[in-house]
């Protein structure tokens, strides 16, 4: 997946998780956790779907890298 | 003949709008089973029944707002006739007698409602309810249902991906969102509209939340006490047993604290109940509200079944349930009902502390701050650790201070030793 189709995807995820916000208006570095208001539950949510949709198992080591949606482009680029 | 009256969903709740009929005359029903879905301040629930039996005749009507207590149904439990005309009712008739009578004092609603259901017996767990046979309804929480309205999506055909195959708000909002696409390929007005969570109204919960604030701070002569808890042991008891897992199967520290609440409930069980026409009356098994906060303002806090039983992967799978169902309106009317004690977790980026307002008829509740790393004192020497700070607000008329203190140690000793959990 190219930045823009990760992006993507995590506005799509996150939107499900927060429906009453606009995830892709967020800054790139913005803590999303924060800008969207989610708990930890949420945000575990998000982990789940976004492994889902990638393929990916994300350690929970790794969570502190996927707060921003510049984080998020990053990680899964690698 | 049982009677199946609008029930109360807490202590807050005076009257409730039916608002959907999941059942007809003739219909088999389990314990268990969804029959109806109401509408009340704190948005709609689904109403399980706790008899088996017939349906033989619905006595509200949809779109009918009624008072607790008011007749609904009534269903020929098993055994009966469901024509016999002469056969005596099962269970007591709720005091409440006329439903177009003023709605009666929220605690004796309460227990007539508790005194009702109880010959019933234990409903399943909430998340294992029974599966919906082929032929029957699909299951469609009420806030997809209503959403599904709004959108004109017929909400039974889609596919649903909550926990037990229903349809939830999401599986409506993807749909209706899907539909919104094709129909404006150019990103038109429909993509940009703000999505409203429905399911309840934010004045409404204001108010609910008022009532049943100011009854407690009325009613009950609360006392405050807080201690400290090093959280060491739980985080790396987490991590080590996160970092085998894959995501779905990870736990929160939440899912610790309540373990914990819930052994230390069961070893001083003055703290879970009900304080009732001035006396205690013991809880019937453990069932934790965990308060939960919605998106848009208010919360809930539905309960966590028998928490002292449960494993923590089982308690975790609950918890993610629960929580789900809650922001997306799929709570059942048993599980506002249930709860026998209450816990309030800040999370980890909430307050570092937090005094609850004990929920009537409840006679404590215990808050959970955020986690915060901080120097500790260990065996001589400081250290940095996690702390958390777990704060108890009882009902003086029940407990006192003392015992209160032996709880809290209890919930620390336990969160000591989170293998054993």
């Amino acid at each position: 997946m190219n930045d823009a189709e990760i992006r993507r995807l995590a506005c799509d995820l996150l939107a499900g998780i927060a429906p009453d916000t606009d995830p892709a208006s967020l800054a790139g570095g913005a803590d999303i956790r924060e800008a969207l208001d989610i708990d930890s539950i949420d945000f575990l949510n998000f982990v789940i779907a976004l492994g889902k949709a990638t393929g990916r198992t994300i350690p929970e080591a790794d969570y502190a890298r996927l707060f921003t949606m510049d984080g998020i482009a990053a990680y899964l680029r690698d | 003949m049982s009677d199946f009256v609008m029930p109360s969903l807490g202590a807050d709740m005076e009257s409730g709008k039916l608002a959907q009929w999941l059942v007809k005359p003739g219909s088999t029903v389990r314990k268990g089973d969804v029959i109806a879905v109401v509408e009340t301040h704190k948005g709609a629930f689904e109403i399980d029944v706790f008899l088996e039996g017939v349906v033989s005749e619905l006595c509200a009507k949809e779109g009918e707002e009624l008072p607790v207590g008011a007749l609904l149904a009534r269903i020929a439990t098993a055994g009966e006739e469901a024509a016999a005309p002469a056969s005596p009712p099962a269970a007591p008739p709720p005091p409440v007698a006329a439903p177009a009578a003023s709605p009666s004092p929220p605690t004796s609603t309460l227990l007539a409602e508790r005194g009702a259901k109880a010959p019933a017996g234990p409903v399943p767990a909430p998340a294992k309810g029974p599966p919906v046979p082929a032929g029957e309804r699909k299951k469609v929480s009420p806030a997809a249902r209503r959403r599904a309205r709004e959108l004109g999506i017929d909400a039974e055909t889609l596919a649903g991906t909550g926990i037990d195959g229903s349809v939830t708000l999401a599986d409506v909002e993807l749909a209706g969102a899907g539909r919104g696409k094709r129909e404006t390929p150019a990103a038109g007005p429909a993509a940009t509209e703000p999505k409203r969570r429905a399911g309840f109204d934010p004045d409404q919960m204001r108010r609910a939340i008022a009532a049943a604030m100011s009854r407690s701070k009325r009613e009950i002569p609360h006392y405050y006490i807080g201690t400290t808890v090093d959280m060491a042991k739980a985080r790396g008891f987490i991590e080590a047993y996160n970092s085998e897992r894959p995501p779905e199967q990870r736990l929160l520290p939440a899912v610790l604290l309540l373990k914990a609440t819930a052994l230390a409930l069961r070893d001083m069980p003055q703290f879970n109940g009900f304080w009732e026409d001035g006396r205690f009356r013991p809880g019937d098994g453990i069932h934790i509200g965990w308060a939960i906060a919605l998106r848009g303002g208010g919360l809930i806090a539905p309960a966590l079944r028998g928490v002292d039983r449960r494993s923590l992967a089982e308690l975790m799978d609950a918890l993610r349930d629960l929580v789900g169902r809650a922001r997306g309106g799929g709570i059942r009317g048993s599980e506002m009902m249930e709860p026998t004690f209450t816990v309030t977790s800040m999370g980890d980026r909430g307050a570092e502390s937090v005094f609850g307002v004990i929920y009537p008829p409840q006679v404590a509740i215990l808050g959970f701050g955020r986690a915060v790393e901080r120097p500790w004192v260990v065996d001589g020497r400081v250290v940095a650790r996690p702390l958390v700070t777990a704060s108890l607000a009882a009902d003086h008329r029940a407990s006192d201070g003392h015992a209160g203190s032996l709880f809290l140690a209890a919930v620390d000793r336990y969160l000591q030793e989170p293998e054993a959990l």
